[in-house]
């Protein structure tokens, strides 16, 4: 094991150790922390400039409460929701069939296409901006949700295609070519014998699918605008307008943002980790 | 393997269709299609589109004007664009710095004390958080007159700064708040790294007498490599994709000095003063070649992985 296991070392170094593990973590996450606390502090301390020195009043249910109950938060959130899910459902379909396709079959054009899907997925977002919100606007989908999931899964099916490809190349083949020899039909090869056993890809690839949705901004100020279809991360600069100094508030607002795709990583953090690593280790 | 004319028993025998005969060939282009489909409707014609874009100028709803290479050589003359180059290099060079930072971590947390799950989870966290969030997170920290950086500067006796009012800090202190999430990203790959690390071959490093950094440089290093591969990879990518930070932070100020190209880019094609987009495909156009670099050789190295398993 590299560095050399604590509990092998001096009884001190031990003890700085253990010392210096919480104080790293307030260290570095201390500007995190100190939003969390501006969002229970009451609007006074701001407006008298008591802003680090003991709160006069603890406000957290009052802030939190006007979030949700005083402005287009609930809206923004719930538009969130209805991008990311569709998304991560989309994106996973079609990437299973496409992963299964270049990973189980060989035929010229398979590397060509996989290489098409890698550097697609690396491309900087602005060279595709003025195209896909004119095809948005040609579609009649500029300003909904529905246009911003289609372009969240096109662009997704690269990075999730890429996964599920290495992920069933990794999987046993004698497994395929004896159902083959069984005279098993292709589809239902597919569907009965790799895809049971693509569970943990798919559900590494969804959980991070979805924090990269949750938390897109570009393409949610270039294809939407407004209340109506925007996702919290776009809605948070007009909820800021809204609440202009009242940074009570605004620390509250941003948390409540900040917080599904947080729940979802504590919640699933193996298959997060698992996700986000592959091809970290050979 | 998979060959069309695989000649099953009975293949021929006129109740079998033509599809049957050629299932094998056919399958793989059935599962591809609306994926394939998709991708190059969104993702792969939209490239060569801003290609022929960026040689019009355009506002995005009358006629487009064909002009020729006019946007490019615009583009040699717009001290807007050398800023935002300049501060796109800036990026690329420091937020590598995520890369060692994410490793120097990754090997403090490497214990297997009580508690350390809790530990690298919440050294992970920056990373899961929106970057907007944390852009509106690190805009309070270097607030002037309540940010805790400068709180914490007037117990030092200096201060005050005004880290994102000045041109000349500004794109630097942009970039601290991206090294934020990016170091953490770093820190998981390299956990994994370190998590497979041949331990007997640590030992005999050991028994060899090879302690700190010589171990970390001969030994350690050389097995971490997949892991800084990828590191690199998803780190140069986030330098030129910058643009949440910048566009929460200070909206390219002050004076534009904190622009880079895709916000540049943004801003011109998306303009309130009328839209540019041939213009602003010219910019992206420009991005899209550096980024094609660093592709180009991000695949060279995946087919020679490819070739070699």
């Amino acid at each position: 094991m590299f560095p050399a296991p604590v509990h092998r070392t001096s009884p001190q170094w031990q003890l700085a150790y253990r010392t210096l593990l919480p104080l790293s973590v307030f260290m570095w996450l201390l500007p995190l922390i100190a939003v969390a606390v501006f969002s229970t502090r009451p609007a006074e301390d701001f407006t008298s400039g008591n802003y680090w020195g003991l709160p006069s009043s603890f406000e957290a249910v009052a802030n939190y409460g006007r979030v949700f109950f005083d402005s287009d938060m609930p809206r923004y959130l719930l538009n969130s929701v209805l991008i990311t899910v569709p998304t991560v459902v989309g994106a996973v379909a079609l990437s299973c069939m496409t992963g299964f396709a270049l990973g189980v079959y060989r035929f010229r054009a398979n590397l060509w296409i996989f290489f098409m899907f890698v550097a697609g997925n690396f491309v900087p977002f602005q060279i595709l901006m003025v195209p896909v919100r004119d095809l948005t606007l040609d579609l009649g989908l500029y300003n909904t949700r529905t246009g911003l999931v289609l372009f969240h899964i096109a662009f997704q099916t690269g990075f999730c295609t890429l996964f599920m490809r290495n992920f069933i190349r990794a999987l046993p083949f004698a497994l395929i070519e004896s159902a083959r020899v069984e005279g098993v039909s292709e589809f239902r090869i597919f569907r009965f014998v790799v895809l049971p056993l693509m569970k943990p890809a798919i559900a590494a690839l969804a959980i991070l699918i979805f924090t990269f949705i949750w938390n897109d901004y570009f393409w949610a100020v270039v294809l939407t605008q407004g209340s109506a279809s925007q996702p919290v991360t776009a809605g948070i600069t007009s909820f800021n307008a809204q609440y202009r100094a009242a940074y009570h508030l605004m620390s509250a607002g941003s948390i409540v943002a900040a917080l599904p795709p947080v729940a979802m990583f504590f919640l699933m953090q193996r298959h997060f980790i698992a996700g986000l690593t592959l091809g970290a280790v050979k | 393997m998979a060959d069309a004319a695989f000649a099953r028993p009975g293949a021929g025998t006129p109740t079998e269709t033509w599809f049957h005969r050629h299932r094998r060939a056919i399958a793989p282009w059935l599962f591809l299609a609306p994926g394939v489909l998709f991708f190059l409707f969104y993702v792969i014609f939209p490239i060569f589109q801003s290609f022929e874009i960026s040689l019009y100028k355009w506002d995005g709803l009358g006629e487009a004007r064909y002009v020729g290479v006019e946007n490019y050589q615009k583009l040699f003359k717009d001290r807007a664009f050398e800023t935002s180059l300049w501060n796109n290099l800036k990026w690329l060079v420091l937020y590598l710095l995520a890369v060692p930072a994410g490793l120097f971590i990754a090997i403090f947390l490497n214990q297997t004390v009580t508690g350390i799950r809790l530990y690298k989870s919440l050294f992970f966290f920056p990373f899961v958080i929106s970057q907007v969030v944390v852009g509106l997170v690190f805009t309070w920290f270097y607030d002037p007159t309540f940010g805790l950086l400068n709180t914490i500067l007037g117990w030092l006796g200096t201060g005050p700064l005004n880290v994102l009012g000045d041109p000349t800090l500004v794109t630097y202190g942009i970039i601290v708040a991206g090294l934020w999430p990016q170091t953490a990203y770093c820190m998981i790959l390299y956990l994994t790294g370190l998590n497979a690390v041949d331990p007997e071959q640590v030992e005999a490093g050991r028994l060899d007498g090879a302690r700190g950094w010589r171990m970390l440089w001969h030994v350690v290093l050389p097995q971490l490599r997949p892991a800084t591969f990828i590191a690199f990879v998803v780190t140069i990518i986030g330098a030129l994709r910058s643009f949440d930070l910048i566009s929460i932070m200070t909206d390219g100020g002050p004076f534009g000095s904190s622009r880079v190209l895709s916000f540049y880019m943004f801003e011109k094609a998306l303009s309130e003063y009328g839209f540019r987009m041939g213009y602003g495909a010219a910019i992206a156009v420009v991005l899209f070649l550096i980024m094609l670099g660093f592709i180009a050789y991000f695949l060279w190295s995946m087919q020679r992985e490819e070739r070699e398993g």
